[in-house]
């Protein structure tokens, strides 16, 4: 069989043809290449719309210029919008010297901290409620109507209730991160369990297996896809939840230090932090990318 | 009757239907399958075929009749009964070895003689080299044949396969058509085969039966010669000979009848 089935290792394997500048403009997604240079029907077909670099580059350049020069010609006031100096200044500053009490690399552990340990209990708890909700028709019936109806509930409306049973410590965020994943890992985890085909099912009995082993054997791993991309969810909401939880009541972490200083209008430094909130989430959500295609390349490949 | 010998008696099965009315799937299927015979199983979609497998398989409990395979009633699926599926039975997360030495791991077979059996399976499917392997990098020929390697590894004494050829291209089909009938030549294995191609049925089936749909029953039974005529001859030759494409014209307008009944009663229905 001739290997046209995967022209991906092709495209990017090979150097282009036709010298330095082509293959530049190839490589930062100006032109196109391989099959793809010769589709006359472009526009609908998604492998057109994949590979812009250059305009991913282009935009945030644009940005940042925008930044510059408004802080340059003095187009807003600081108060209402930092220079990006100032940004940078209060970066360095506080890495090394710190803020309320902690460094910098302290807050975003803190902020981590918390998430995984609201994230990683609500794994626990949420994956094996799941299982069960995916294999017995009592517990289906019992807890379908429950975490469909914590599932549209916004974490953050637990908040008060929260503080009321746990106070202001880290008990408090780590409970209303264990809500926030809870739910999303146990629908996450109930998916993955019904989407194994019946025929999976069929032939492992006639294989000879037991009912423990067709969990950890054949359920388990087919459910696996499902699992991760509910916990690539449940990190992102879990992020984006200890953020806010921190912005009501905390002594410590990102949203700690972005609400403190925005009660000293510091604006430079909740720039920094909102900055350090988007790189962060950014960085965690490829981290789980990275995992995901390592751990499970057999995704989509059923 | 013989030990490794599969006896259907008075099989039926009645599905309720949840809006009431009920749908006569089998009505009193029997039949006796010699160990190491092959029989293929042809029929208009909704004629019972699979249903009958699945009972065989153990997966369903017939509404009447039963079926004993060696001393034991069938009740529940079990190793010495094997199946191989259309597709997409493999599991994606093991690769084509672990998948083949799937059944064997399971029933506390030792590594080593898993490993062994398995580099010999892989040998006789025409896999050599391709253990460590993704199965979802295979084409679905390939798949199909780690599926009967799967399938052989465990040592069933009878093989169910529900239409494992059926999502092939013609040509690898009739490739895999060989490579199921050097199977049935070289292990003896008792093999049941469902299909919807009419030249295989005839190919492959030391019997045949055609099964009718409404009820579900058997319609017709033949006795064919290919089958053992394949050990020395080529497909390709057999399937010219006028014998062959006689039987296979008298089959396909029995199921062209039945097909163009069924749609009437749907039109006056």
């Amino acid at each position: 069989m001739p290997d046209d089935s995967n022209p991906r290792s092709r495209a990017s394997g090979e150097p282009e043809p036709g010298g330095f500048i082509p293959a530049l403009l190839a490589r930062v997604g100006l032109s196109r290449t391989g099959e793809t240079a010769r589709k006359t029907v472009t526009f609908g077909d998604p492998s057109a719309a994949s590979g812009g670099r250059f305009w991913s580059i282009l935009s945030v350049s644009v940005l940042a210029a925008l930044w510059v020069l408004s802080s340059i010609y003095e187009w807003v006031n600081p108060i209402f919008w930092p220079a990006p100096g100032a940004v940078w200044d209060k970066f360095v500053e506080i890495s090394s010297e710190g803020y309320r009490n902690f460094t910098l690399w302290e807050h975003i552990g803190w902020s981590l901290y918390r998430i995984l340990m609201g994230f990683g209990l609500g794994c626990l708890v949420g994956i094996p409620l799941g299982f069960a909700m995916g294999l017995s028709r009592i517990m289906r019936g019992m807890f379908d109507p429950i975490v469909e109806f914590f599932r549209p509930i916004p974490p953050l409306a637990f908040i008060p209730l929260v503080i009321i049973w746990s106070g202001i410590g880290e008990r408090s965020k780590i409970l209303l991160l264990f809500l926030a994943a809870l739910w999303i890992m146990a629908i996450a985890a109930r998916a993955g369990v019904s989407s194994v085909k019946l025929s999976k099912i069929h032939a492992a009995y006639t294989l000879g297996v037991n009912r423990r082993q067709l969990l950890f054997r054949v359920i388990l791993p087919n459910a696996l896809p499902e699992i991760f991309t509910g916990m690539r969810v449940a990190m992102g909401v879990c992020w984006g939840t200890v953020v806010a939880a921190e912005l009501v009541a905390a002594e410590s972490g990102v949203g700690f230090m972005i609400m403190v200083a925005s009660t000293f209008l510091s604006t430079d430094i909740v720039v920094m932090g909102v900055i350090i909130i988007g790189v962060v989430g950014y960085g965690i959500d490829i981290l789980m990318r990275k995992l995901e295609a390592r751990l499970i390349p057999w995704k989509g490949k059923g | 009757m013989n030990e490794a010998g599969l006896s259907v008696e008075q099989v039926s099965m009645i599905y309720e239907l949840p809006q009431g009315g009920r749908v006569e799937a089998l009505r009193d299927v029997s039949f006796q399958l010699d160990p190491g015979g092959i029989l293929t199983v042809l029929g208009p979609s909704g004629c019972g075929k699979t249903t009958l497998l699945n009972i065989l398989a153990g997966f369903l409990a017939p509404t009447g009749g039963q079926a004993t395979f060696g001393a034991h009633e069938i009740s529940a699926p079990a190793p010495e009964r094997g199946m191989v599926f259309q597709q997409g039975a493999l599991f994606e997360w093991l690769n084509v070895a672990e998948n083949i030495g799937f059944g064997p791991k399971m029933r506390g077979v030792p590594a080593g003689e898993t490993t062994a059996r398995v580099e010999h399976l892989l040998d006789t499917v025409g896999l050599q080299g391709f253990g460590d392997k993704a199965v979802y990098e295979l084409s679905g020929g390939m798949q199909q044949r780690v599926a009967l390697a799967r399938c052989l590894a465990n040592d069933p004494q009878l093989i169910l396969m529900d239409e494992p050829l059926g999502a092939l291209d013609a040509l690898t089909r009739e490739k895999m058509q060989s490579l199921i009938l050097k199977l049935w030549r070289d292990t003896g294995k008792t093999i049941i085969l469902i299909t919807h191609s009419v030249e295989e049925a005839l190919f492959l089936g030391q019997r045949l039966f055609v099964m009718a749909p409404r009820p579900g029953r058997i319609e017709r039974e033949y006795r064919l010669p290919f089958a053992a005529r394949g050990f020395d001859e080529s497909l390709r030759d057999i399937k010219a000979t006028p014998e062959f494409a006689g039987k296979r014209d008298e089959i396909l307008a029995m199921i062209w009848e039945m097909e163009e009944e069924i749609m009437g009663r749907t039109e006056s229905a």
